[in-house]
């Protein structure tokens, strides 16, 4: 069989059962794409020898008859994840040479359902980015071009090197995380589905830690199904994170198909911002329709704080973000730059180590949280963010699920948002999210009229994944999947 | 609230990031820039609101006070950009 690395993840699970092909002409068919896809500068490294003898492991325990739920699926993996004895950067100067001597949880997870790693996918800078501009290892190109263009395209942030791999198939699905938006903005841009879980749902130990009350892992896949199976594997409870949830998994592949009749889809009035692209508004009735003609009753709801969750966040994740990233210091790890004396050095290294939106996050976070400020800054944005979560705990009385558009936007041009504010607004639609602590999917629902990917949105109550997954399938069943014309 | 140019130096030592003179008065405006952003958080009524500690309902976990982990210094060690003998090595910090 050729063209292997055009198979959904269900489809080449089925391919290998049936022994069509063997898991490592897959994980070879992948290697070979993605050396003709380095221009997209998606990873930032690759680990074929590790690749290829996981596969054989994976033909082994196939052969057997045996084999976990993944076996012998190729993925990309986030380097915000520690993989032992691989690279694992964050993709910034300051972790040069890092590498782990452990494993992150999900992660391990994926390699125990037999799922065998391709190699580490770029990003922004400690996820801090909404292009992938931030990188240390310079910027993602987006598959997709517009219309009758050639110009190049970010493919969102922070996970932009996930949604772009996934998007030109050179993995079969990949991990990434989200603080703000990082799975399903990249996701929306690439025309790729995103699913970031209820906080808790999957570890956190072993990630490269943002924003500690914001950051969740979840997978970018091709289509829902995809995204469902790679979930359930991610998804654990981990004596390692006290956030960790002790709920068990649910077979959340299983939720796909399952009619909507009589679900209630609530539109929250807010989402309709002003200066939001006709194309964006059409697109997010369209999606309502597609639901009603399914049997779902649409609610028109109001979330009141929406507007305050953007400027609550950039309080909250750069106040997180400055304690986190005080660890680097030169001293256990990475960059180091000489100085005069010890604080010089950490002042030295730190000044060299952190790019620009970091440093520029760090000092905001170290100002909200500076002795006279605390009160003015983060315990309001934290009280802001009670009344966020407040919104979403009355609203869901009147409904099961919410839709919303993804972004503001499709894909635009490196350099073309260069002033951060307006860079921060990309994620005026996840955020909020983010600050609840609910999942949300990004999934594709149409093309702008330069030819971009859309997605829509879908949020749902704490751990309520598989009415996502119910939900965003029948939006797929109606918009279709979209594939970006292979030009590299 | 607007932060001066000695605010930022003040600011950047706290976070132990050098920062060049020449880039204080840039890093001023983009900081001002992102304060006013979140300066809207004023018009919110916060006066009987709670300050958020938890997204998800839950008992907060308990485990027993004791070592489960370690003995592997060589693996803490293992990234330092310079170590010996199982120690981090740092500039001289007392006299």
């Amino acid at each position: 069989m050729n063209n292997l690395t055009a198979l959904t993840i269900a489809a080449a699970r089925e391919g290998l059962k049936k022994k069509q092909f063997s898991a490592l002409e897959l994980t070879d068919a992948y290697l070979a794409a993605m050396e003709k896809a380095r221009v997209l500068n998606a990873y930032v490294v690759e680990t074929p020898e590790k690749a290829r003898d996981m596969a054989k492991a994976s033909d082994a325990k196939l052969a057997a008859g045996q084999g976990g739920a993944l076996e012998g699926i190729p993925l990309g993996i986030k380097d915000l994840f520690a993989t032992e004895g691989v690279h694992t950067q964050a993709c910034s100067h300051v972790l040069d040479g890092f590498k782990p001597q452990y494993e992150s949880t999900v992660t391990a997870n994926l390699w125990r359902d037999g799922a065998v790693m391709l190699g580490k996918l770029n990003m922004d800078e400690f996820a801090m980015g909404s292009s992938n501009e931030t990188s240390y290892y310079g910027n993602v190109i987006n598959p997709w071009k517009r219309n009758n263009s050639n110009a190049a395209l970010v493919p969102g942030g922070s996970s932009g090197g996930s949604a772009a791999a996934v998007a030109a198939h050179i993995c079969a699905g990949a991990t990434a995380t989200d603080t703000g938006g990082s799975i399903r903005q990249p996701a929306a841009f690439t025309g790729t589905v995103g699913i970031k879980p209820t906080y808790g749902r999957c570890s956190r130990w072993g990630i490269v830690a943002f924003a500690s009350s914001l950051d969740q892992a979840g997978p970018i896949a091709r289509d829902v199904r995809d995204a469902a199976i790679m979930l359930k594997s991610m998804a654990s409870v981990d004596a390692k994170d006290t956030t960790s949830v002790d709920m068990a998994v649910p077979d959340y592949e299983a939720a796909i198909g399952r009619p909507i009749k009589g679900l209630r889809v609530g539109i929250p009035k807010e989402y309709r911002v002003d200066g939001m692209p006709a194309e964006i508004d059409a697109l997010w009735q369209k999606g309502a329709e597609w639901l009603k003609a399914q049997g779902a009753e649409i609610v028109e709801i109001s979330l009141p704080h929406t507007k305050y969750a953007l400027p609550a966040y950039y309080i909250v994740a750069p106040a997180e973000a400055s304690s986190n990233l005080a660890r680097y210091d030169g001293v256990r790890y990475g960059l180091r730059v000489p100085g005069d004396d010890i604080v010089d050095m950490y002042e030295n290294s730190r000044a060299a180590g952190f790019g620009r939106e970091v440093q520029r996050r760090i000092l905001i976070g170290t100002y909200v949280l500076s002795a006279g400020y605390y009160d003015a800054y983060y315990v309001r944005a934290q009280k802001v963010r009670t009344l966020i979560k407040s919104d979403f705990d009355k609203a869901w009385d009147k409904v099961d699920v919410m839709l919303t558009p993804a972004t503001p936007s499709p894909a635009f041009a490196p350099g073309e948002i260069t002033d951060p504010v307006q860079m921060y607004l990309n994620d005026i639609f996840t955020v909020t999210v983010n600050m609840a602590g609910l999942p949300g999917i990004s999934v594709p629902a149409g093309l702008s009229a330069d030819g971009l990917p859309l997605g829509l949105q879908l949020i749902g109550k704490p751990f309520g994944e598989e009415t996502l997954f119910q939900a965003a399938a029948a939006i797929e069943q109606a918009a279709g999947v979209y594939t970006a014309p292979q030009w590299w | 609230m607007s932060v001066d140019q000695n605010t930022v130096k003040r600011v950047a030592r706290l976070a132990r990031l050098k920062v060049k003179d020449e880039d204080v008065p840039r890093l001023a405006g983009e900081l001002n820039a992102i304060l006013g952003f979140i300066e809207q958080l004023n018009e919110v009524d916060v006066s009987s609101v709670e300050p958020l500690t938890s997204v998800v309902t839950m008992k907060m976990k308990m485990r027993r006070d004791t070592v489960t982990d370690g003995h592997y210094p060589q693996m803490i060690v293992a990234n330092a950009p310079a170590q010996d003998d199982d120690f981090f090595m740092v500039p001289k910090v007392v006299e």
